[in-house]
């Protein structure tokens, strides 16, 4: 994506009938309530929110890029900063890590030779920590964040994670 | 307890996240007769009467918080908070996958009882599937007329949309979630004025949990008296508790409020893995004090009158239970951390002493300079306590004053271990 086909206006131009379903949701003068879908559009498009992204978003709604980029900064689902084809977001927040979650992390990571945060050396995940995803009882558990939206993946084994990191590295022809 | 499911109906009858199986077990009848048969003001009545009680936390009367619609101004709005974030809870999200149509009937007798036409469904942006199938069964009921313009040849009618958060504990308070739905920061609002007179765009508007929401079908069908007689005088109705952490079977398990703890962890969650003993419980995620789980605390009713006089609160009902082999000091970072991580920023009580907790706390774990610590602990603890903007602060406070008084010398062991 070039910053040229991006002020030409990608995101309009590609998902012009997405964009007018989502403003249709909102009354018409709030049309600021449709930021955050849009966000997640151009999250999609783009892989991550850069200032041309969030510019673009403005303009469609008619506010000012800093009232979107505020937004950008205070949500943690949306990134500004490109990050690995998939991030795996597990989580270590307190039911999770009565059930070993902390050990499950540690362990992943140690095992693909990352810490918490960082990305795989071919760039295919992103190995994050997170606070409660209502998912307590199916601990440990950790979502994924890809192109296509967020899903969780519950009663895991640091076996199983590794290999659906295989699968992921496999998929995405890395 | 073998007694029927209320608000998990799934597990009683299986199929009834397909409509045409909801509507073969009498659904949508209530929706139907409180549109053709009843007022707007014949719902609140009769929710009032009920004694449902918001199952979000607060536990404020349902009906009583509809009646303060500021009157004749429209248009109104219905926004239910689905933005299930609090730790340990996990009940919205099983009611939202497993009877998603028991909840929009839910969301639209609300709608109606409110004269809203619009309602959204703010849902944290993790729930990224659980939205994507919940525009699609609110689909299907625009196709079969049970949603949509004049409904049952009335003049009632109503779109409900579902709007997904990004990541942010904060948006499940109320006013907070306003913000966000408006396209704003998720920070709480300054109250009065309350949602029900200046809500969504300044329009009065109700805000209600996904589970208080699943009460009304039932609640209409069969009438204010039979709710009554499940759960207590002043906690009518069944709970669904959310319980994790050390027990044999987590999960969800719908039964009367004022089931005591022990039924629930012993009974239903099979007890303490190992047969070990258990030492605390948190009752309402990380947003309460947390309770030592004596014979006195085990035997008490979970109900919203019944935790105070033990010295916690009922909340969401979110039982997290903890086993001997824990250091209630590590409880604490842990929800200290959360609160650190979640806290908007807008109030400096909250922003900066969030901040210091978990300074001081990490401090303790690290084994750095101890001595005099866990006094500091509770003493920016204090200096939180009633000045925040809304509950989070408070909720902050909670685990770490109650666990250094309930629990202290697991604090004071880290403070021995220090320089």
């Amino acid at each position: 994506m070039t910053a040229t086909e991006i002020r030409s206006g990608v995101l309009r131009q590609r998902h012009a009938a997405e964009i007018e379903a989502i403003l249709a949701r909102y009354p018409a003068d709030q049309r600021r309530s449709a930021v955050m879908p849009l966000l997640y559009l151009a999250q999609h498009e783009y892989g991550y929110l850069h200032a041309e992204a969030i510019d673009e978003v403005a303009e469609i709604l008619g506010i000012s890029g800093t009232q979107v980029g505020s937004l950008v900064g205070y949500y943690s689902l949306y990134h500004d900063h490109p990050g690995g084809k998939v991030r795996m977001q597990i989580c270590t927040d307190l039911p999770c890590a009565l059930r070993g979650a902390e050990s499950f992390a540690r362990e992943v990571c140690q095992n693909l030779g990352i810490r918490l945060g960082e990305t795989t050396a071919d760039g295919a995940v992103t190995v994050e920590e997170v606070m409660c995803l209502a998912g307590c009882d199916k601990a440990p558990m950790f979502q994924v964040q890809d192109d296509h939206g967020i899903h969780y993946r519950e009663h895991q084994t640091v076996a199983a994670a590794l290999e659906w990191v295989e699968e992921v590295r496999r998929t995405h022809g890395r | 307890m073998a007694a029927e499911h209320i608000l998990l109906r799934h597990l009683d009858v299986p199929g009834l996240d397909r409509l045409d199986v909801y509507l073969e077990h009498g659904g949508f009848a209530a929706l139907r007769r409180a549109v053709t048969e009843k007022s707007p003001q014949e719902v609140i009545e009769l929710v009032r009467a009920s004694g449902l009680r918001g199952r979000g936390g607060a536990g404020f009367p349902a009906g009583v918080k509809w009646s303060f619609l500021s009157a004749d101004v429209f248009p109104r709005y219905v926004v239910v908070n689905a933005d299930e974030s609090e730790p340990g809870t996990f009940k919205d999200r099983e009611i939202m996958e497993r009877n998603p149509f028991q909840f929009l009937e839910g969301v639209a007798i609300c709608a109606y009882a409110a004269q809203a036409a619009t309602a959204y469904i703010y849902c944290r942006g993790e729930f990224w599937d659980l939205a994507a199938a919940l525009e699609a069964r609110i689909a299907e009921l625009r196709a079969g007329g049970l949603l949509g313009k004049r409904l049952f040849g009335t003049e009632f009618s109503l779109d409900i949309f579902v709007h997904l958060g990004a990541g942010a504990y904060i948006c499940g308070e109320e006013t907070a979630l306003l913000e966000s739905l408006e396209g704003k920061l998720g920070q709480p609002r300054l109250r009065p004025p309350f949602p029900a007179a200046k809500g969504l765009y300044a329009l009065p508007t109700v805000v209600n949990n996904v589970e208080t929401l699943a009460n009304l079908p039932p609640i209409l069908e069969r009438g204010a008296e039979w709710y009554r007689t499940i759960g207590t005088k002043d906690s009518p109705g069944t709970k669904v508790f959310s319980l994790s952490g050390h027990v044999v079977r987590p999960g969800n398990y719908e039964l009367p409020l004022g089931t005591p703890f022990r039924t629930l962890i012993y009974e239903h969650g099979g007890g303490i893995p190992g047969g070990r003993a258990i030492k605390a419980i948190l009752p309402a995620g990380a947003s309460a004090p947390m309770l030592a789980a004596t014979d006195e605390v085990l035997d008490t009713p979970m109900d919203y009158e019944s935790l105070p006089k033990v010295g916690s609160m009922l909340g969401s009902a979110s039982i997290i239970v903890m086993d001997e082999t824990v250091d209630i000091a590590w409880v604490v970072l842990k929800t200290t951390r959360f609160f650190k991580h979640e806290s908007c920023g807008k109030c400096t009580p909250c922003r900066e002493g969030t901040f210091w907790m978990l300074q001081v706390l990490e401090r303790l774990h690290d084994g750095g300079p101890a001595a005099g610590q866990v006094d500091l602990l509770n003493a920016v603890a204090k200096g939180i306590e009633g000045k925040c903007l809304c509950p989070l602060g408070e909720f902050a406070i909670m685990p770490v004053m109650s666990g250094i008084e309930r629990f202290r010398p697991d604090f004071a062991a880290h403070e021995g271990n220090g320089k």
